[in-house]
């Protein structure tokens, strides 16, 4: 069975070609644009690696991934969190709130398919 | 009996520093030397008139004397000396210190002041740069864009085998993509350009607040139509923080009430209808000079006269000292501004009036039929310099009813500065644009 990328994502262009390289690398891909119920998604159909961007429509990246951290089906969930470069806070913050992998935008489709890999072990 | 305030000490400690002999003193206030020798011991209390005889001849307050430094400064000075292990080990000598040296006191006091203004500038600035909203979000999307874009090159260019459904999708979001990126960085280095929305800018510099105050009140202030009192306006104005900025605005609304008197709102809005805005007639007919039809113009609400007028001002070195801008005709927040406006024209030829239509080459070029005038006056009397006022005020041909008088000529090619002109083969580019060479 094709292990499952959950992609929490606003920007609908970086969402297909993610789609594109993780579903041709054998990956089953589900993504979702909406901060507010992302939670409730990843509840239904919990996911085997989490890629979570920081600033999304109605809920930020990183209130989701401390939400994720305090629920005990979530906690040890592997999550690549997405940020704008230079935001050096962003990553300070990712790290408190206990991301596996951080990334920054823009990245080479090469190394988040190597650190996709990596985290679903 | 010992009198416990030190009063006394602080008269000995004054009348000292000023070099004066305790015969000397004592005498001025009519009263013996030996007396005074008590009192500077503090072996008498002083109070009421003598009090202030002393205090008069030492040139100090009388609460000074009685309370000793003036609870401001000594608040001031412990603060300049928080943090010097050096200063802090003087400390309980402060009083003797502003006692002897009271001008050195004040500038330290002052200098202190003025470094925690700078380091709030500072903070303020950086503050802006890192936690701007605007500025967060904007090169969030930027960031974003080219995110989508390079995974989309990259997978356009790594596989040869692509479908031709996914190409067509890759291709198109390309191009959406591109166009994107050219608005957001567009908006961004407008943003940068302008100020940004001054109102989130409050404390940034006090040109910033001036700008947010007039952008606040639509550059109209309606209690200023029937009354003089500038102070309620001041008091009730969020985003006047700092003295200059309100001393900004404050000389802003004088010259406000100065030009409402002579140019009462219904008389001189139906005037301008009836005169299609023409400055020279409306001149005329009010006794006023044009620079003060312009600017009286751009006060008037939109409502009355149909459309906004747009006005900026420079001084004599062409910085713009004051900026209504209109969508479509963007200006500058410093003073590097196109080169071809009439009012830079206006300038340079002092008693011309100029009249033009200009097109402005932004993302959609548009064109404003504008005025322009500059006017010399001699504030320090005939002998001493020249300073020539200049004064640009600007509305949209697209806005006017049909039949609306237009001037003649050529309609002249402008910017609004040359960093974010898309012009192509200017030939008064000072600078490359950012828009044309990164885009």
């Amino acid at each position: 069975m094709r292990k499952h990328v959950l992609l929490v994502e606003d920007e609908a262009n970086i969402i297909e070609a993610l789609r594109f390289i993780l579903q041709r690398d054998g990956w089953h891909v589900s993504s979702h644009s909406d901060g507010a119920t992302a939670v409730d998604v990843m509840s239904s159909e919990p996911p085997d690696v989490l890629i979570l961007d920081a600033m999304l429509p109605n809920r930020s990246g990183f209130d989701i991934l401390r939400e994720l951290r305090d629920t005990d089906a979530t906690r040890e969930l592997p999550v690549l969190m997405l940020t704008a470069k230079g935001q050096t806070k962003d990553r300070e913050l990712a790290e408190q709130y206990g991301a596996s992998a951080f990334m920054t935008k823009p990245f080479a489709n090469a190394e988040i398919l190597e650190t996709v890999r990596a985290l679903a072990g | 009996m010992l009198n416990p305030n030190h009063t006394g000490s602080r008269v000995r400690q004054r009348r000292t520093a000023l070099g004066r002999k305790q015969a000397d003193l004592a005498r001025a206030i009519g009263i013996s030397a030996s007396y005074l020798n008590l009192i500077e011991h503090n072996r008498r209390g002083i109070g009421g008139g003598l009090l202030n005889a002393i205090a008069r001849e030492l040139q100090v307050e009388p609460g000074e004397l009685v309370d000793g430094v003036s609870a401001d400064l000594a608040r001031e000075l412990r603060n300049a000396a928080d943090g010097h292990a050096e200063a802090m080990l003087e400390i309980d000598r402060l009083e003797e210190f502003v006692g002897q040296f009271p001008g050195w006191s004040a500038l330290l006091a002052q200098m202190n002041q003025r470094e925690k203004g700078l380091e709030h500038t500072i903070e303020t600035l950086s503050d802006r740069l890192t936690h701007d909203p605007f500025l967060s979000a904007s090169l969030h999307d930027v960031l974003s864009t080219v995110t989508a874009i390079r995974s989309t090159a990259s997978i356009l260019a790594e596989t040869p085998d692509l479908n031709q459904d996914w190409l067509s999708r890759f291709h198109r979001n390309l191009n959406d993509d591109g166009e994107r990126l050219a608005r957001g960085a567009e908006a961004l280095v407008r943003y940068l350009d302008e100020g940004g929305e001054a109102r989130k800018t409050t404390g940034a510099t006090p040109a910033d607040e001036f700008d947010a105050f007039l952008k606040a009140n639509q550059f109209h202030f309606a209690v200023l139509e029937d009354s003089d009192d500038v102070a309620e306006i001041l008091q009730a104005a969020p985003d006047l923080v700092t003295s200059a900025g309100h001393s900004l605005a404050e000389t802003y609304l004088q010259r406000y009430v100065q030009d409402r008197s002579m140019l009462p709102l219904d008389a001189f809005a139906q005037a301008a209808r009836t005169e299609a805005l023409d400055p020279a007639k409306l001149a005329l007919q009010f006794g006023v000079d044009l620079l003060t039809v312009f600017r009286r113009l751009a006060t008037i609400p939109k409502e009355r006269l149909g459309f906004d007028v747009g006005l900026v001002l420079c001084d004599g070195s062409g910085t713009l000292t004051y900026r209504k801008s209109l969508t479509g005709f963007s200006l500058p927040r410093f003073g590097a501004a196109c080169p071809l406006w009439p009012l830079y024209q206006a300038l340079a030829r002092p008693g011309t009036a100029l009249h033009q239509v200009v097109e402005i080459a932004e993302r959609t070029p548009q064109r404003f039929i504008t005025y322009a005038a500059c006017q010399t006056s001699l504030p320090a009397g005939f002998s001493g310099p020249e300073v020539r006022s200049t004064a640009m005020m600007f509305f949209p041909v697209e806005a006017l009813p049909s039949g609306y008088p237009m001037p003649g000529g050529q309609i002249a090619l402008a910017g609004p500065s040359c960093r974010i002109c898309p012009r192509v083969g200017c030939v008064a580019r000072r600078e490359p644009s950012v828009l044309n060479d990164a885009f």
